[in-house]
């Protein structure tokens, strides 16, 4: 059985992108789903599913309190952060190809820089894996990253600039987007360099912002979508990955850790579920929350060898015209960091035809969550 | 840096311990590294975990390393502040002659002096709870 080629995106919504929105979460969350239904041509009545991330503050019952949807008959979350956003799109696609649910709302809203800051130093419910990291200072998402950037950079001799070419990129994109946080801060290599070290080899720049900020995604059949107000955007394919030793950010144990094994397991998921070849994609939202993870998901995907992520950059294999346009809308290093959600969003609009930064003709768009971590992803395409 | 890594106004985070880990801790307190091995197909494993990923056997028993080992990767930590530890802290990703790597922190060095392949050996250094926490020097 096969789910794919049956579902839909229908709608989009968000709300700013800001550092401090001033707003609860659920209300966040409550404005991104009313503006992504008002986007498909949809009612709360319409809506008989929920689907966020499980690290999400806001329960499925509770937006469906504030829109004054009844009935609710799908209501499910997937595990581990950064990594399970395009799997949250996974589970309503399955609830829709299986019948249980016809419209399905996917959700990330979050007061991640004005309330909890991801990037800070945390603690946690007890948990016997971070036993092996936080008492010797591993203790945020940058040093646990920074420890695979620095083998990588060991292994194939890229550089802290080679990760500085990501930032570039991005932050160009979203100098014309002014949706970005950094709309119209577009900024130089020397930029990067100049930008104080974090977790070496990291610098500022090379990590994402803290956004506070929601983003809805509307899920439903793909008959039902021919019949609303958007150009249909069919989900061709949606997967979760995770590979031998897998931890979070911390897989150190593996033979080697400056590749992804599970990035490839999603790549051959995804293209064989939507019976493309990578070539055939026309433009990509990576995960980006540190620029060498993006490196290393070129190389996973397939998009160059081990290694030669650096020369794809280089070459300008990102940019419109590109071998891959990626992060159109800034990425989360430059427009928002709401978890990977808006990278989906950015990839409907590109599929819509709609974005402000329009890779011409886009028909076939790649989405992956989090590296370096459990993950998942999807490729959309124009039906 | 290095001896001076312990802030004692704040303790570093502790670990969780359960019945799988609690073995590691124990060892350390008598300033040995224990690495957990499969009593039934020999390999090796770090971290500890219930059952063997190769042989799927639940029974194990324990392997002292050498304490030798090399450096694997690292990171610098700069920022942001760390309860319990005065920054910048190096944290070492080591690979033990044994085979498996742990993470540990890395004493006594410059920040623009670390090289990855570098001989390392062990020690220990206080942790919180009156635990003993593996640390690394180079040789």
């Amino acid at each position: 059985v096969t789910v794919g080629g049956h579902t839909a995106i229908v709608g989009i919504g968000a709300t700013e992108f800001s550092k401090e929105s001033g707003r609860s979460e659920l209300r966040l969350a409550v404005e991104a789903i009313s503006s992504a239904l008002a986007d498909a041509g949809l009612v709360p009545g319409d809506v008989s599913g929920f689907a966020t991330m499980g690290i999400d503050t806001n329960e499925e019952v509770e937006i469906a309190k504030s829109l004054g949807t009844d009935d609710l008959r799908f209501f499910a979350q997937t595990p581990y952060g950064g990594g399970s956003g395009c799997g949250v799109v996974m589970l309503a696609q399955m609830a829709v190809a299986c019948g249980q649910a016809d419209v399905v709302v996917c959700y990330r809203a979050m007061n991640e820089r004005s309330g909890v800051r991801f990037g800070q130093a945390r603690t946690r419910p007890f948990n016997v894996r971070y036993g092996w990291s936080s008492p010797f200072g591993l203790l945020t998402a940058a040093a646990k990253g920074a420890l695979l950037a620095r083998r990588y950079m060991y292994d194939f001799g890229a550089t802290s600039e080679d990760f500085g070419r990501v930032t570039v990129v991005e932050r160009a994109y979203a100098a014309t987007n002014p949706s970005a946080w950094f709309y119209e801060k577009p900024i130089t290599l020397e930029d990067h360099q100049a930008s104080r070290m974090i977790a070496d080899p990291l610098r500022l720049l090379d990590c994402c912002q803290e956004s506070d900020g929601a983003v809805a995604i509307v899920v439903t059949s793909l008959d039902r979508a021919r019949d609303l107000k958007q150009p249909v955007v069919e989900i061709r394919a949606a997967a979760q990955a995770a590979s031998w030793d897998q931890e979070v950010v911390t897989a150190y144990y593996r033979d080697t850790i400056s590749d992804q094994p599970e990035m490839v397991l999603l790549a051959e998921q995804l293209f064989r579920k939507a019976d493309i070849d990578r070539g055939d994609v026309d433009v990509a939202n990576f995960y980006d929350h540190f620029t060498p993870l993006v490196l290393m998901q070129l190389e996973g995907f397939g998009y160059c060898g081990p290694g030669e992520a650096k020369d794809f950059v280089r070459e300008g294999g990102l940019a419109i015209g590109g071998a891959l346009p990626l992060n159109t809308n800034g990425g989360q290093l430059g427009e928002g960091y709401i978890h990977g959600f808006n990278g989906i969003a950015e990839a409907v609009r590109q599929v819509r035809g709609t974005a402000v930064n329009q890779v011409p003709g886009a028909a076939v768009a790649l989405v992956t969550s989090g590296s370096s971590v459990p993950t998942s992803g999807m490729i959309l395409a124009k039906a | 840096m290095g001896g001076d890594i312990e802030n004692k106004e704040v303790q570093r985070p502790a670990p969780d311990i359960n019945q799988d880990t609690a073995f590691f801790w124990e060892g350390a307190k008598e300033g040995k590294i224990l690495i957990q091995k499969c009593s039934s197909c020999g390999r090796l494993r770090h971290p500890p975990r219930p059952a063997c990923p190769y042989c799927h056997s639940f029974e194990w028993e324990t392997q002292e390393s050498s304490g030798r080992g090399t450096l694997y990767s690292y990171t610098v930590h700069h920022h942001p502040p760390l309860p319990g530890f005065d920054l910048p802290v190096v944290v070492a990703l080591v690979e033990l002659e044994e085979g498996t790597r742990l993470v540990a922190n890395l004493l006594d060095v410059e920040p623009d002096r670390i090289e990855i392949g570098s001989a390392v050996t062990a020690t220990f250094i206080d942790g919180p709870n009156d635990l003993r926490l593996p640390a690394f020097r180079v040789d």
